[in-house]
């Protein structure tokens, strides 16, 4: 327990001092897991959108499919996106493997069905409420869109909350398609398994205490912003 | 619900193209997202976890890159993951410490040539009560006989990497087979130096590491060095360039660059001027040679 | 009010008002059938509504008065006969029409963002929009409610913002889907105000109730639906004191289930 507390306190004196590798480990993670959310924001949106609002043979099979995912296995992800992107694979030549991008690339593909998902409910749901409303007004398909997506902003932002919980917190992925590279692909979940593996504990702890509190506080701001919408706007 | 479906068809051109634009602007992202710290510049190196958690490299690369201004990452996997990775072409430089696997990949024109770095040894570790009584030994192969008589806990890598191949040879020496008892007193933990070292300590047991590694470890508990000092430990390094008449888009240059700088007089100072805890972890190989 | 009736050789049309110089009027239905899965919603409903005064729709739960409406707005297609609006056919007097349901459907939005909603779908210049918006709260009385988050109304409230919302650019047509059906008295009395003077302005007003003593305030004239059949369709003051129908007079005297 002695051992424990006095790395507890090397990680707190790590962080109060912004000790230069932590922040460069943390600021890597952040910016590979919010391009990931970002680039998988942009396609699942509209995605979930089109699902929920054109109906199309195999719908249902696609809704089944699309919420099914959202238990991919991420370190599969990471297995493919690896065979994907070696020399010897289909994307060899764009020379993305143990990459920042490659990480961003595993990140998106694990993140995209949950946004997808969670905006096709919530379109569905907004789209049953308002479809009668918008064709009275005589919404183009675009415009109706746009209202859904707008009127349903809370909910696809708990969503998009939601992927970035799930990006920040991965680790078998980036692990893999990253290489654990130092001052390159080492992100915070990657340098907690290395630095636990060294048995250096004062660099893990500070590093999960940074992240516990950075994924606690992303989810506790989407209950809450959930919360406060649903009270204020019904 | 009476109602009648959404009519998203006239639209639906509109959308297909919206989608195409939208599929094209990902694409980009993705590859700007990442650029931001692309280093297409540089090397690949693919090493093993024992010079990259004892800090070898750590210390090494800053001088490296400010001789010569190269960049080097290094991926540091077990040496088959490590020899797999540089067969496909996604590393530069291959320095792992199995010759025989060395030997094997130059041979099927994959690499270069082998050149020999520094060296050190591989020690046996376990729980400072010694239940299958090696301490002190200089006999490995009967030390390892002992712990599978007595049935002594013994914590393998069981990754093919270069210390993994080195235990299951030392047990072709001691003429005993501890696969029968994998999952009962032979563990296999797959994983790297330090992954297996924590199970050792956690379960109180027996492995083989490097002594790089087990220096630098943090997480003793019980832990001793037991045996050490048989030849048969011995632990060579070596490095080799990835043959860019196989693969092209080898940084061919700059990696003979980083081969001659580990092997030149300077490389080789650089390694035996590495210390954890005052103690020399690697042995320069080509000084000594030409010491000789 | 109804200017004079005619009645055609046929029985089961009566034309009510001279075609009134209204560009959608009149409204003429012909053999209007709607089905689902084989069951009877509309059945064989014929009418000529020509006078621009409030035509209420009138007839117990369960009539077809909802269906009735959304046929006549285009939000459903008749599985037979047909339905026009002047020259217009539905589909595209639908572009000059504004309705608002019986549970007014409120955006998650403020007051003032409901209404601003409409005048972006309807392309009105920016420059126009806030003068429209706060006429739309006068008329509805929700002047100073304009940031309010819309579904925090109270229910009275929340059906006049819709309705305003609904004439906010003076449609020709405003459909109203059983307006008041959910309120207290006191909101009942506000919301029927603002249809009153919605339609003092010239604008035809077509509404469906099952409240009697509603239809007797509002009508001009009544179609009375039963089970899907039109029964009965005749100037307001002609079919409270005389109706012709046996149904309709069951109804009146509270005996049909309401």
């Amino acid at each position: 327990m002695n051992e424990f507390s006095t790395a507890v306190g090397k990680a707190l004196s790590m962080i109060v001092s912004l000790d230069a590798d932590l922040v460069e480990i943390v600021l890597l993670s952040l910016q590979i897991s919010l391009s990931a959310v970002a680039i998988a924001a942009i396609v699942a949106l509209p995605l979930g959108a089109l699902i929920a609002l054109h109906d199309f043979p195999g719908r249902r099979g696609v809704v089944i499919l699309l919420n099914a995912l959202m238990g991919l296995p991420p370190v599969v992800v990471g297995l493919l996106v690896y065979l994907l992107l070696s020399r010897a694979g289909p994307l060899g030549p764009m020379g993305l493997l143990f990459t920042p991008t490659a990480m961003i690339i595993a990140q998106s593909i694990i993140v995209l069905p949950i946004i997808a998902a969670l905006s096709r409910q919530t379109i569905a749901d907004l789209h049953e409420e308002y479809d009668e409303h918008l064709r009275s007004l005589g919404c183009s398909p675009l415009q109706s869109v746009a209202t859904l997506l707008w009127d349903g902003r809370f909910r696809l932002l708990t969503a998009i909350m939601a992927g970035f919980g799930r990006a920040i917190a991965e680790v078998g992925a980036v692990i893999i398609v990253g290489g654990n590279i130092q001052h390159a692909t080492r992100v915070m979940t990657t340098t907690i398994a290395l630095e636990t593996s060294k048995g250096n504990l004062a660099l893990a702890l500070g590093l999960g205490l940074i992240l516990v509190t950075l994924a606690l506080g992303v989810n506790a701001t989407a209950l809450v912003i959930s919360d406060a919408a649903r009270r204020r706007y019904g | 619900m009476i109602d009648a479906s959404f009519r998203v068809c006239t639209g639906m051109p509109q959308l297909r193209r919206a989608a195409r634009q939208l599929a094209l602007f990902v694409a980009g992202l993705a590859l700007a997202a990442g650029a931001a710290h692309a280093e297409t510049q540089g090397i690949t190196v693919a090493s093993t976890t024992s010079t990259q958690n004892s800090g070898l490299f750590d210390y090494l690369l800053p001088k490296f890159a400010a001789d010569t201004g190269i960049e080097v990452r290094v991926v540091a996997v077990g040496t088959g993951q490590a020899i797999r990775i540089a067969t496909n072409g996604d590393a530069d430089v291959l320095l792992v410490h199995h010759p025989a696997s060395e030997r094997k990949f130059v041979a099927d024109g994959f690499g270069l040539a082998r050149h020999p770095v520094m060296h050190n040894d591989f020690v046996l570790v376990g729980p400072a009560d010694d239940p299958a009584g090696i301490r002190g030994t200089g006999d490995i192969a009967a030390a390892l006989r002992s712990i599978g008589e007595r049935k002594q806990v013994f914590v393998s890598r069981g990754d093919d990497s270069g210390t993994h191949k080195k235990e299951l040879e030392l047990w072709g020496a001691a003429a005993f087979d501890p696969s029968p008892a994998s999952g009962a007193w032979y563990r296999e933990s797959g994983s790297g130096m330090g992954a297996t070292l924590n199970v050792a300590s956690a379960m109180a047991g027996y492995t083989l590491t490097d002594r790089a590694s087990w220096v630098s470890f943090g997480n003793k508990g019980e832990l001793e060095i037991l045996v050490e000092g048989d030849t048969r430990l011995h632990n060579p390094y070596a490095a080799i360039v990835v043959n860019p008449d196989r693969h092209p888009h080898v940084h061919a240059g700059e990696a003979q660059a980083f081969v001659d700088w580990l092997i030149s007089a300077r490389g080789q100072a650089a390694i035996a001027a590495y210390r954890v805890d005052g103690q020399q972890l690697f042995f320069p190989d080509v000084v000594a040679a030409v010491e000789d | 009010m109804v200017d004079e009736a005619h009645r055609a050789e046929d029985r089961s049309e009566v034309r009510l008002g001279s075609s009134d110089d209204h560009p959608l009027l009149p409204l003429v239905a012909r053999g209007l059938q709607f089905g689902i899965n084989g069951r009877r919603i509309i059945n064989d409903v014929s009418f000529w509504i020509g006078s621009s005064g409030r035509t209420v729709i009138l007839g117990p739960n369960g009539a077809g008065k909802s269906v009735m409406l959304r046929l006549c707005h285009g939000l459903l297609q008749p599985t037979g006969g047909e339905i026009r609006w002047g020259e217009l056919s539905v589909a595209r007097a639908r572009e000059q029409q504004a309705m608002a349901s019986q549970h007014p459907v409120l955006l998650r939005r403020t007051v003032t963002g409901n209404l601003l909603h409409v005048l972006r779908v309807k392309g009105v210049p920016k420059a126009e929009r806030q003068a429209l918006v706060d006429a739309a709260l006068q008329q509805a009385g929700l002047a100073g409610l304009g940031s309010r988050a819309a579904r925090t109304l109270s229910g009275g409230q929340q059906q006049r913002l819709a309705i305003a919302r609904a004439f906010v650019l003076k449609p020709a047509v405003l459909l109203l889907d059983e307006p008041t059906a959910n309120l207290d008295p006191a909101a009942v009395r506000g919301v029927e105000e603002l249809i009153g003077a919605i339609g003092a302005a010239g604008t035809k007003i077509l509404m469906t109730t099952h409240d009697i003593a509603q239809a007797r305030r509002l009508a001009a004239d009544v179609m009375f639906l039963n089970d899907g059949r039109l029964l009965e369709h005749a100037p307001a003051a002609e079919f409270f004191t005389a109706p012709k129908d046996p149904a309709a007079a069951r109804f009146l005297a509270g005996e049909l289930p309401d």
